[in-house]
């Protein structure tokens, strides 16, 4: 059963407000806009006592890392927040995070990466750290965010898994709009989440040392990286699991991949987090004026779920792929992996790449009806079709 | 508190022998000092380094206590995220009972402390972590091929300041590292030299049972580094002391003493060496006698003067 209670809250209290529930016992952060709010939030709850938690208020986002890391190592449940550059500065530890095998939880508040600098939203920083070995969980909006904060550690400290995970929502079009969340209760999620698994041993162990980060040369560290490799393989069957926990549990129902209005689409639009809302209300509209549209999320970008994924959009006949990073020089990443998934299909729906919103621009209604557009042309025509377009750039 | 040689022998060593540190190395004896100078139980981080890569090699390990390696410039990052993990856990009455008394030591070489590390380090200071941080300093990148870090004398030939037609080596003075870390306040510093291992262990005793941030910066004679026999460390630990070119001080809540030959040189009760005694078996400096670099050689001995006149008057001479 769901609460039933709502709070009127923006995307950065309600990942400090399951920060809370969550109670973890570590928590180390460097403010950094926008997640700044999600620290500032949670620094409260620290200063009125309503957590345990030991709060660490680093010198920086690498430090951040570390120090999740290390406390991770000791057995402690370990959760920080960052965006942006400070996910750059971390990029460095997120590797050895999920290389030794830590359930840490990092917010991201999704950021324009710099230069030039840009404080507002784009996929850029989770971009960059897609191939770090953490799980990449995304967020349409708060109640998103606040459930994916809960099974995010349900998913991360699952025995077959034990990495990180990222919960992405987007920086300011989320972070900042308040909006209504209906909670799980404190015992709720108490319960819930339960105490640390067993396996959750550490440098905290008396009588029986751990050497953990020793040096690994050429005899066994290609092994260890294929631990890794399976143990990601692991996560989406987990994480199946948990989302048909929680729903069984809160009534609240999700999928790796969301399908909205797809069952009899000709054409749907592929994208992650906030823009979908968007995307969402233009297929109502659309339906409305009999457009056979539809629309598809994809909740989970690491792992990618490129069979799922690749079985969904084989029947459509023209897809758009949304993407709010770029990769210079190359493909933008949900297309070309989307691309990579659709491969072993002999007969493929016609598909087109758009990069839309970096640093924060809107991507409003009008722009995405121009999308629409384009595949009730390419549906048909294949006009389009393996181009790669930039959606509103002057 | 004194520490007597026929009890050290009967404790077990910290760190297993068999580890691939050079032979002559003294970063193994300086783990040993600090770490047999309690009883407490320990957590150590290392920084990635010689220490580090040379008692860890997979699937072997040198270390009996707990231990954690996460990267090069965040030894002190990790260390305090082990200290919190340990009042998080306490805080829910999730510690074990046999770890109530855990310390926490932090491990780092010159590079990954004066350089690197340096922001790490001073975060970590400044949060007043219940900690201990042992820079070893061997005064360059050893592990890497020997270039020049910050803790790199004036005059030293590295792979980075190489000795040329138009270089003597190294131009810059050492980062006083110990005035920067007693800027933070914490409640002890100090600096240790391995052959007074009794200096060193009652000096690891106090750090350790400090509350609050402690620093020690050991110095850390390096055999590939300085191009010297396998035997030297002892001797030019002894040196560098005499010379006056590595003082032994100790900086207790903003108090500064000298301690050992250096409190004894301060009082008058030995003398001061020449810095040339000290760097004239080590083949890093050995240019400096070849071509006969008398200049460079005075501006080595203005240095340490310099640094040992600010040390002086800082422990009230």
């Amino acid at each position: 059963m769901s609460s039933g209670r709502f709070i009127a809250v923006d995307g950065a209290d309600t990942a400090a407000f399951a920060m809370k529930q969550i109670d973890p016992d570590v928590v180390a952060a460097y403010p950094i806009t926008p997640q700044t709010e999600i620290v500032m939030k949670f620094s409260e709850y620290v200063a009125n006592g309503e957590v345990k938690t030991r709060y660490v208020t680093v010198e920086s986002e690498h430090s951040a890392m570390s120090a999740c890391v290390a406390a991770a190592a000791a057995g402690a449940r370990a959760m920080t927040a960052t965006a942006a550059n400070g996910l750059a500065l971390m990029w460095e530890i997120l590797y050895i995070a999920a290389s030794y095998r830590l359930p840490i939880i990092m917010g991201v508040a999704n950021r324009a990466l710099s230069g030039p600098i840009n404080i507002h939203g784009d996929h850029s920083d989770a971009m960059g750290a897609r191939d770090s070995g953490w799980v990449q969980l995304y967020s349409e909006n708060n109640q998103e965010v606040y459930d994916n904060y809960i099974m995010a550690l349900k998913i991360a400290e699952h025995k077959d898994v034990m990495l990180p995970v990222m919960v992405n929502q987007d920086g300011f079009i989320t972070s900042h709009s308040v909006e209504n969340v209906e909670p799980l209760t404190d015992e709720q999620v108490r319960d819930y989440i339960g105490k640390k698994p067993a396996h959750f041993k550490g440098l905290l162990t008396y009588g029986k040392p751990v050497t953990i980060g020793p040096l690994d040369l050429q005899d066994y560290y290609f092994e260890h990286k294929m631990q890794q490799h399976t143990a990601m393989q692991k996560v989406l069957p987990v994480i199946k699991e948990v989302q048909e926990d929680y729903f069984k549990k809160f009534n609240r129902k999700y999928e790796i991949i969301e399908k909205y209005k797809a069952d009899d689409a000709e054409m749907v639009i592929v994208g992650m987090n906030s823009v979908m809302g968007t995307v969402k209300d233009l297929v109502d509209e659309l339906r409305e004026k009999g457009v056979k549209i539809g629309a598809i999320k994809p909740r989970v970008f690491r792992p990618f779920p490129k069979n799922e994924i690749a079985d969904i959009l084989k029947n459509f006949k023209a897809v758009a792929i949304l993407d709010r990073a770029d990769s210079f020089g190359s493909f933008a990443p949900l297309y070309a992996e989307t691309l990579a998934a659709m491969y072993k299909f002999e007969k493929r729906p016609y598909i087109r790449s758009y990069i839309h919103g970096l640093g924060g621009r809107d991507t409003t209604m009008e722009l995405l009806g121009t999308v629409a557009n384009d595949l009730i042309k390419m549906k048909d025509s294949g006009e389009g079709h393996l181009s790669e377009a930039y959606l509103g750039v002057r | 508190m004194a520490f007597l040689l026929k009890d050290l022998i009967k404790k077990q060593a910290p760190l297993a022998s068999g580890h691939r540190m050079c032979a002559g190395c003294p970063a193994p004896v300086i783990v040993k000092q600090v770490l047999m100078s309690t009883d407490h139980p320990k957590v150590c981080t290392n920084a990635t380094g010689c220490l580090e890569v040379a008692t860890t090699i997979f699937p072997f390990t040198s270390w009996k206590v707990p231990w954690l390696h996460i990267a090069f410039e965040n030894s002190a990052a990790a260390v305090s995220g082990v200290e919190a993990a340990y009042h998080g856990l306490a805080n829910k009455g999730e510690l074990p009972e046999d770890m109530k008394n855990a310390k926490f030591i932090a491990f780092g070489g010159d590079g990954g402390t004066y350089d690197i590390g340096i922001q790490a380090l001073s975060g970590a200071l400044e949060r007043g972590h219940n900690m201990l941080y042992v820079c070893y300093d061997n005064e360059g990148y050893m592990n890497t091929g020997i270039q020049r870090s910050s803790a790199t004398p004036i005059g030293a030939n590295t792979t980075t300041t190489p000795v040329g037609s138009q270089s003597y080596g190294k131009r810059e003075i050492r980062k006083d590292l110990l005035s920067i870390v007693v800027a933070h306040h914490i409640p002890y510093a100090a600096t240790c030299a391995p052959h007074d291992w009794m200096d060193g262990m009652k000096k690891s005793q106090k750090a350790i049972e400090t509350e609050g941030p402690a620093f020690l910066n050991y110095f850390s004679p390096c055999i590939p580094g300085w191009k010297i026999p396998a035997d030297a460390w002892r001797k030019l630990s002894e040196l560098a002391v005499k010379t006056c070119f590595w003082p032994l001080i100790e900086v207790e809540n903003g108090k500064w003493s000298l301690t050992g030959e250096s409190k004894r040189i301060a009082d008058g009760k030995a003398e001061k060496v020449p810095a040339v005694e000290f760097m004239k078996n080590q083949g890093r400096f050995k240019h400096l006698f070849t071509q006969k670099k008398d200049d460079v050689l005075a501006l080595i001995q203005a240095d340490i003067d310099r640094s040992w006149d600010f040390y002086r008057k800082m422990a009230g001479y």
